[in-house]
């Protein structure tokens, strides 16, 4: 009997493992493997190489766009974890009523599921030459020409990061809150903690797990980004992930294999430091 | 906590607000401006009233193939969802028990998450082409797709069953029913308002995905890939019609999913328990 059950458990999750060893293990394998192999303009060659890797990591421009990746990456966590952190709390610790809470809950959740792409070009007239933003500046007479620096620019790509992914924050760490016993909070006040006390000492503390699976959210979404930093600097500045794009449109698969790895090592790396503060399957 | 609202709960009142401005305030925007005249530009001020520009969007030599991207993304999405529905909750039952290798699967879910969506596509888009194959929005895609939208399915599946309560199903099996019935009659049942909410999931990530879609929908575009092409040759407001037309089937999806669950929610208030009602 208990050998037919394990058979039925093991029938029921074939399915979601063989789509992850067909479309995750395979291909990450696969992008391993292809990234020792040579290249020439017409084709790749099966072979063992670290020409690939030589190549990208002593050219100054590999550095330069990691760096400037990682700085998209650091801007953007803080900005939506304070953000974040705001918004759950005020969700969390200041809505009296469950029903308005879930529909508050609901408002910040709805634009995860709509187009990214969408919400991207939705700045366009706000932030364009002649956007609402300029107009109203020039109408206001705080500026005298439009500013320049407002669309296709890196803060319209931060602008946009904070715009889509803040929300990746909210949840976790509003789901970390609404488990803090109401209790302690009374206790610390009681024990005479102030407002900020509390906040720091108490509700810091036990939203940590939240903050670490916001962050890894967020931080890995925003390293392996390319969309928003094509669509929102204009081709102005450049992140790993359109430095892969460009090797593709080459042809230089290899090359942009290459690259694939070490953004995974950097990914990897990242995410293991945050995992060390939390443990995942707990939080649920 | 109780009694008056102090400051702090003001500021961050209007904190909140301004935060749910900034989120739906360029959508709202592109929305006006997408019934823009048919002599106005991408920026306000509105040029006249119209329908032009949805009317553009339809005659496909002007834009592309929105009709056709349009009908892929749609039914990709539904078969995604139908996937990720079945199989994160037949993967939930099995995590309830352990099992050998249960925790190289959550890792492997967990991974499908953080690994960027690029690599993935990237990955699969490769694999195709060393072994030879097509890649096309019907396999490869739908692959890459899975991959993002399977693991939020299971960890909702994990939070539903750490949440619900074996007891039913030991009462069912104790008047007798097999345990499929127990699965069909007893489990799904109740936990159907977390099942559509899976369903949300797998159809509007798939519907919006991009990136994961990039290498590996090959000659025909999805609906995200057509915008995306759009967004660095069109430079009229059709791009805005196409966006409050994509966003509208978001938001029909959403409506769906939120109003079923709420009904059902409701009924099973009303008609719901019977304790206490034996004679």
């Amino acid at each position: 009997m208990s050998r037919i059950n394990a058979w039925i458990t093991y029938l029921q999750v074939a399915p979601l493992a063989l789509v992850f060893l067909l479309f995750l293990v395979v291909p990450i394998a696969t992008i391993i493997v292809v990234s020792f192999f040579d290249y020439n303009t017409t084709q790749i060659i099966p072979a063992f190489i670290l020409q690939n890797y030589d190549e990208l990591l002593t050219s100054p421009v590999t550095w330069r766009t990691y760096l400037q990746t990682i700085e998209f990456a650091a801007i953007t966590w803080v900005l939506t974890l304070v953000i974040g952190f705001a918004v759950a709390y005020f969700m969390a610790f200041h809505v009296r009523s469950p029903t308005v809470q879930t529909v508050l809950f609901l408002i910040c959740t709805i634009p995860f599921w709509t187009s990214n792409v969408i919400r991207m070009i939705s700045w366009i007239p706000f932030l364009g030459r002649n956007g609402l933003a300029n107009t109203t500046l020039l109408n206001l007479g705080l500026i005298r020409e439009p500013l320049e620096f407002l669309l296709f620019s890196d803060f319209a790509v931060v602008l946009a990061y904070v715009h889509l992914y803040t929300l990746f924050m909210v949840v976790p760490i509003f789901n970390s809150m609404m488990r803090i016993d109401r209790a302690l909070l009374e206790a610390a006040r009681d024990a005479g903690a102030s407002g900020w006390q509390t906040l720091w000492n108490v509700v810091v503390p036990l939203c940590k797990p939240g903050i670490a699976i916001g962050s890894i959210f967020v931080v890995t979404i925003v390293m392996g980004d390319f969309v928003t930093v094509r669509l929102m600097s204009g081709g102005q500045s450049a992140s790993v992930g359109l430095m892969m794009m460009n090797a593709m449109s080459l042809l230089q698969y290899p090359a942009a294999a290459a690259n694939a790895v070490i953004l995974l090592l950097l990914v990897l790396f990242t995410v293991a430091a945050m995992m060390r503060m939390v443990d995942i399957r707990k939080e649920l | 906590m109780h009694g008056k609202r102090g400051p702090a709960f003001w500021f961050l009142a209007a904190f909140f607000g301004l935060f749910v401005l900034f989120l739906y305030g360029p959508t709202l925007t592109i929305l006006v401006l997408s019934f823009q005249g048919p002599s106005g530009g991408l920026t306000f001020p509105m040029n006249g009233v119209s329908v032009h520009w949805f009317k553009n969007l339809f005659e496909t030599q002007m834009v592309g193939d929105f009709a056709g991207s349009f009908q892929r993304s749609m039914v990709l999405g539904a078969a995604v969802m139908v996937v990720t529905v079945l199989a994160s909750f037949s993967a939930g039952l099995a995590f309830r028990t352990r099992f050998r290798g249960s925790g190289v699967v959550f890792y492997l879910a967990i991974a499908s998450l953080i690994v960027p969506s690029i690599l993935i596509s990237l990955g699969i888009g490769l694999l195709f082409r060393v072994l030879g194959w097509d890649s096309a929005w019907y396999s490869s895609a739908f692959g890459a797709h899975l991959t993002w939208t399977l693991p939020f399915g299971l960890l909702i599946m994990f939070a539903v069953f750490n949440r619900f309560d074996r007891r039913y199903e030991e009462a069912a099996r104790d008047l007798g029913a097999t345990s499929w019935q127990t699965i069909r009659h007893v489990v799904i049942p109740i936990l159907l308002p977390s099942l559509i909410g899976v369903g949300l999931f797998g159809f509007t990530l798939s519907y919006d995905e991009f990136a994961r879609s990039l290498y590996t929908s090959g000659t025909f575009n999805t609906l995200p890939l057509e915008i995306y092409g759009m967004t660095t040759n069109v430079t009229t407001p059709v791009l805005y019609a196409l966006g409050t037309v994509t966003t509208g089937v978001s938001f029909a999806v959403i409506a769906i999913a939120l109003v079923s669950v709420t009904w059902l929610r409701r009924r099973r208030a009303r008609h719901g328990s019977d304790a206490g009602k034996a004679a």
